[in-house]
């Protein structure tokens, strides 16, 4: 049994959201809760098209290709499930099980997504808890930390 | 304590550093790692995980940036060669010296003779995973397979170290920090048992096809290949779906049956590893990311420079231990083996 999608703060929710953003996590979790998972799951396959496609290489594209991944923004009750077609990122459909569910707090997704941060680390300490096929979440993480980060890049190659 | 002193002064050990992606390569030798390992894209190395390691091009570019740097390179074929067919791992050893690969980690013999007679000028290390633990065994790969260093499997007592170290001809290297396989490594097949592959053959323990986490109501049960490993509470922090790790029910007892997840550290006793003639000192992780690989570097750089450098005015900085606790499997360190007291 998968963890249903929980919006109390507790159980399998991890925690940790930088101290602006938690004075407003209530007002707009309150918002975004009742938006469909459509329009930020548009949004993201569009910046995953622009950002990550081009640079992703053939045995990950394979890994990913035709399975639905779903990503939940804890803290903000925002969740977008995606899945990679021949075309591009797409919007997946509301129904049937992600291969692949990924649960963090905003903060956990930005630190990583900007290379500071290690996934291990956060799957320690539970600010991120994976769920399905654990194989097809390595990959992912293992790509993402070979490419480095997505934005805010700090250029290793000066060093 | 008095160090080592070799033409006057004392002799620094070579930090020696993971790294599972082109990018933790740079991030290491950025970070001051003196040498990085590396491992090829199958199971001719034993963190043979999706995604990771090197393919011909990126090792190609990861030497060039390292010795651009003054840095090396070593590559781990540090799995046995499958008897369905040695070709593989003797493709990796061409590939090493084609790509310019400073030494091999290896652990099988038939890996070493191949080396020996098609490669004779190629420097060997001799991986944990080939379990030497005595002098006497080293010596041997020392004298057959000509091997220039032995990296110690986490299993001795500072003591015991420090006796292989004065007895060996070759260079010594312990593991210095990271997570802990509790076996004497090489010679461990809990993973086998359950999913029918392990480091030494597969290049993986816990293969993560196999692994499989489910949040049920008595909390996340991690689960190998069916088999339930952990059962964590809600606020419980994880650790690797290990075997070794897991929590079981023995005489009516639940717990940690074989070890605790914890990770090594001993930064507590690198002034001790540096007088007793250690030549390097090696951190775990190479399927850790590059900010762990990075900020741990950046760590131990500093650790070994004050160590090697101060004259008994060594001392283990907090902000030292908070970054490696940071990024510690099971939240909590151990000296392990090396302060144990039996014999
Ligand atoms: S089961 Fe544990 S001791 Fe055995 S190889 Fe895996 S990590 Fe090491």
């Amino acid at each position: 049994m998968n963890a249903p999608w929980k919006r109390d703060g507790s159980a399998n929710v991890p925690a940790g959201l930088p101290p602006p953003l938690e004075a407003i996590r209530d007002i707009v979790r309150r918002v975004v809760e009742h938006l469909p998972v459509q329009p930020p799951s548009f949004v993201l396959a569009r910046v995953l098209d622009q950002m990550l496609l081009p640079r992703l290489p053939a045995d990950a594209r394979e890994a990913l290709s035709r399975r639905i991944v779903e990503l939940q923004i804890t803290d903000l009750g925002i969740r977008v499930r995606l899945q990679l077609e021949a075309r591009g990122f797409c919007v997946a459909s509301v129904q049937g099980e992600p291969a692949l569910r990924i649960l963090a707090p905003a903060a956990s997704y930005l630190r990583l997504l900007r290379g500071e941060d290690d996934a291990d680390r956060l799957f320690f300490e539970r600010a991120l808890i994976m769920e399905g096929d654990t194989e097809l979440g390595l990959v992912l993480k293992n790509t993402l930390d070979a490419l480095g980060p997505l934005f805010g890049t700090r250029n290793t190659q000066s060093m | 304590m008095s160090a080592v002193v070799e033409g006057g002064s004392v002799v620094k050990p070579e930090l020696v550093c993971p790294a599972g992606s082109l990018r933790a390569l740079q991030m290491a030798v950025g970070a001051g790692a003196d040498a990085v390992y590396v491992g090829l894209k199958d199971a001719t190395n034993a963190r043979n995980f999706a995604g990771l390691n090197f393919d011909d091009a990126q090792l190609r570019e990861g030497v060039a940036f390292a010795h651009a740097r003054g840095a090396r390179v070593l590559m781990a074929l540090n799995t046995f060669a499958d008897a369905r067919g040695v070709d593989p791992w003797y493709r990796a050893v061409d590939t090493a010296v084609a790509m310019g690969a400073d030494a091999l980690i290896v652990a099988d013999t038939a890996v070493m003779a191949y080396c020996r007679s098609h490669h004779p000028q190629l420097r060997l290390h001799l991986s944990v995973q080939a379990s030497a633990t005595s002098y006497e065994a080293i010596e041997f790969y020392r004298r057959h397979y000509g091997i220039q260093r032995a990296v110690l499997p986490r299993v001795l007592t500072l003591s015991q170290v420090a006796h292989v170290v004065r007895l060996s001809m070759v260079d010594i290297e312990v593991f210095g920090f990271g997570s802990l396989c509790v076996m004497v490594e090489g010679r461990c097949a809990l993973s086998s048992y359950v999913t029918g592959q392990s480091p030494n053959t597969a290049g993986v323990c816990s293969p993560p096809s196999a692994v499989r986490w489910q949040d049920t109501r008595a909390g996340v049960e991690a689960r190998l290949n069916g088999v339930l490993i952990d059962c964590y509470a809600p606020d419980e922090p994880r650790g690797y779906p290990t075997l070794c790790k897991g929590r079981f029910d023995v005489e009516g007892r639940r717990g940690y049956a074989i070890e605790e997840p914890t990770s090594l550290n001993t930064l507590a006793i690198l002034p001790e590893l540096i007088a007793l003639g250690v030549k390097a000192i090696k951190i775990e992780g190479r399927q850790r990311s590059p900010a762990y690989v990075e900020q741990v570097t950046r760590v131990w750089r500093a650790a070994i420079d004050e160590a090697a450098g101060s004259a008994g005015g060594y001392s283990v900085r907090p902000e030292w231990n908070a970054t490696l606790m940071r990024f510690a499997e099971g939240q909590h360190h151990t000296l392990g083996a090396y302060d144990r007291p039996w014999r």
